[in-house]
């Protein structure tokens, strides 16, 4: 026998349906059990008439009166509100019937998310159906890394502002000519590599599932660096209002086979850990021997953001390869994979090269020259105990280590 | 058992994913032999119902009045098989200003009442009857401006409702009208949407209460295959993920069995306008499906 609670009542005063009224009554009906009855107050002139639709409507029975006799519509006094009283019925817990947890909003992420879940926050009670997201990256052991919150929260507090994080007013007008276009040369190759650099976290974070949160933001962090890095080298390149550099086919044949990577973390691994890790020898070198406070502002800024992208690879690669050792020859083939399709291809553009060494040299003098050789040769030496360290510290034995860094692209990136 | 073949009529885009939501799931889950097809107007629908060409309707309210009189004509029988919980007991009303001097439906004599297109049960037949029950005869007594928006779906459109709605703001005297018909829900709708500004208007009258759609079988059907049909639409649980989005666009919570009580009330409103005669033959002058 249905029944009135005792406390089940809610008043509306002169609130009508139409302005809201009824989160009143769903809010009253929300603490009872289908089938029980929550009794409606109000002076609103139409209450009856809109309790009895929004009750049709949702699934719900408003308890009527008696109609007139005779089959008359009702007469006028029926039609005011007063005291109404509503039957609950059971659609709304229905609704909910299969819905479930899409993990916990405080983490650790689960193992596996679930399709199903969608764009529902991690945490949020999903209801059954709708359609499933197609994520390509669903398992937490292949994009996770437990240092990723921690990264994201620095990455975001680490934006920078290229208009004024970088004082483009600084004079370049003591570089020298000659000087500038290897400046020029060198950032025209930059924006290149960052373009490969944005695009691939961003194709990344596209098939991510988004229970992996932090990842996700940490990934949108990342591309949206890049696009800095893209818009600072090039004002650097145009600056002195030159026409840019040189795209060799070899670079570009480089940086192709990155943005073909299928799996999550050898991409990860081959951008960030190999790629982005070498970066940050070049960054720093372009720093240390820049010749204008501008071209030192640019690579300094961008040297901060890349440690964070490699410190996330190699957490990953490693969090990865530690919980299943066997995937270290996965990334060993991508490695040799790699280096067996650029075998052919020049690799790095020669004109690169040889303003790094200029630029090292600072002048034309074969003195100079020597001395920017060496520079650069000893660059290439710490680029590649960079690699060898950041491979042992995912696994690699110290020989491996060795092999696979040598078969890095000569492309930097 | 054969299979069914039944009919709905295309008043809006998602009837095509309603039915074949459906047809997807009676025939994949419970492995029942199912199609449909569409109608442009509900009065070719019940021919074909009552002729054989379909055998399933999804009617609506007047759409069951007249197959009931087709088929009584012709001898043949029609099983009622479901209806949706919010076919049960709807309500119409008309709605004038609040501050219109009209205190009851005698008061619109000599005035003008909006109503929704010739052929809404809910926003014309039913609404000039309570009229008519309170001494008023339209077309003499007030005169009605009629909104023929969807003509041929039975009001299923909701256009004609909601222009006679805002012909009771209409800024022209021409243009506006002293009362406006509409059923219960959309007078709760237009005020949510702003069509009827909130605190403006005023129930003058509504009508008893009555049903609206109902599933029709007609003479070719298999009886076996619209038991089935009708356990199956009456066991559509709204907890089933696959089913609910469907049951949303149709605009039910769950079927209900079929009962026949609630339409007396359009039968004398149709009898009253001479909409259709007491075989099912059109005989409303201004009626073009």
């Amino acid at each position: 026998m249905p029944s009135t609670d005792a406390a089940a009542l809610v008043d509306l005063a002169d609130l009508g349906l139409d302005e809201g009224g009824d989160l009143l009554v769903d809010r009253g009906l929300g603490g009872l059990a289908p089938g029980r009855r929550l009794t409606v107050t109000g002076r609103h002139p139409a209450l009856r008439v809109h309790l009895g639709a929004w009750c049709r409507s949702h699934g719900h029975r408003l308890i009527e009166g008696n109609p007139p006799p005779g089959g008359a519509g009702w007469a006028d006094s029926a039609l005011d509100g007063g005291t109404l009283m509503i039957e609950k019925g059971g659609s709304g817990e229905r609704r909910w019937a299969g819905a479930e947890r899409a993990g916990s909003a405080a983490g650790p992420p689960d193992a596996r998310a679930d399709a199903r879940w969608g764009l529902a926050a991690r945490g949020a009670l999903v209801e059954a159906g709708g359609p499933p997201i197609g994520a390509q990256w669903s398992e937490r052991e292949h994009v996770w890394a437990d240092i990723a919150p921690k990264l994201y929260a620095a990455a975001a507090a680490a934006q920078w502002d290229p208009a004024t994080a970088v004082d483009w007013t600084a004079p370049i007008d003591a570089v020298p000519p000659e000087i500038e276009r290897t400046v020029v040369q060198i950032m025209t190759y930059l924006v290149e590599n960052e373009q490969a650099a944005l695009i691939i976290p961003a194709r990344l974070l596209s098939q991510l599932h988004p229970h992996y949160r932090e990842v996700m933001q940490l990934l949108a962090t990342q591309a949206a660096d890049e696009a800095r890095h893209v818009e600072v080298f090039t004002r650097r390149g145009l600056l002195s209002g030159g026409p840019l550099g040189t795209s060799s086919a070899g670079g570009r044949a480089s940086l192709a086979t990155l943005l073909n990577e299928p799996d999550f973390t050898t991409a990860s691994f081959l951008l960030s850990v190999l790629g982005e890790g070498t970066f940050l020898d070049l960054l720093r070198f372009l720093h240390d021997h820049a010749p204008d406070p501008v071209t030192a502002d640019v690579t300094r800024l961008a040297l901060r953001d890349e440690a964070r992208h490699v410190a996330f690879g190699v957490a990953h690669t490693a969090h990865l390869a530690g919980s299943d050792p066997a995937y270290l020859g996965t990334l060993r083939r991508s490695v040799e994979r790699r280096h067996a399709a650029l075998q052919d291809t020049a690799g790095l553009n020669a004109e690169v090269f040889d303003s790094l060494v200029l630029l090292a040299a600072g002048s034309w003098q074969p003195s100079a020259i020597r001395r920017g050789w060496q520079a650069v040769r000893d660059l290439q030496a710490r680029m590649d105990e960079g690699r060898r360290r950041r491979l042992a510290a995912i696994g690699f034995p110290d020989d491996e280590a060795a092999e696979l860094s040598a078969l890095h692209t000569r492309n930097f990136m | 058992m054969g299979g069914l073949l039944l009919g709905a009529v295309a008043y809006d885009p998602k009837v095509v994913t309603i039915w074949d939501g459906f047809r997807g799931w009676l025939r994949d889950s419970a492995g029942f032999d199912f199609d449909y097809v569409l109608y442009s107007n509900y009065e070719r629908q019940v021919s074909g119902l009552v002729d054989g060409r379909i055998d399933v309707a999804w009617n609506s309210p007047l759409a069951w009045v007249r197959a009931r009189r087709l088929a009584a004509a012709r001898g043949v029988p029609l099983t009622p098989v479901t209806m949706r919980d919010t076919d049960c007991d709807l309500r119409s009303v008309v709605v004038v200003r609040a501050d219109s001097p009209v205190r009851a439906l005698a008061d619109l004599a000599g005035r003008v009442v909006a109503t929704g297109a010739v052929d809404s049960p809910q926003a014309t037949l039913l609404p000039l009857s309570l009229l008519r029950s309170a001494g008023l005869s339209p077309g003499l007594d007030v005169q009605v401006k009629r909104f023929d928006i969807g003509v041929g779906l039975h009001g299923d459109h909701i256009g004609g409702e909601r222009e006679a709605a805002r012909a009771l703001f209409a800024t022209g005297p021409a243009e506006q009208a002293d009362a406006a018909c509409m059923i219960d829900s959309n007078l709760l709708l237009f005020g949510r949407e702003g069509a009827l500004p909130v605190g403006a208007t005023r129930v003058l009258a509504q009508t008893p209460a009555y049903d609206h759609c109902t599933m029709t079988a007609g003479p070719s059907a298999d009886a076996a295959a619209v038991a089935r049909f009708g356990e199956l639409l009456l066991g559509m649980d709204y907890a089933d993920a696959s089913l609910r989005p469907l049951l949303d666009l149709e605009g039910l919570k769950e079927w209900r069995p079929p009962r026949l009580s609630g339409y007396q009330q359009l039968e004398r409103a149709v009898d009253e306008a001479g909409f259709y005669d007491r075989d099912g033959v059109i005989t409303a002058k201004d009626y073009r499906p």
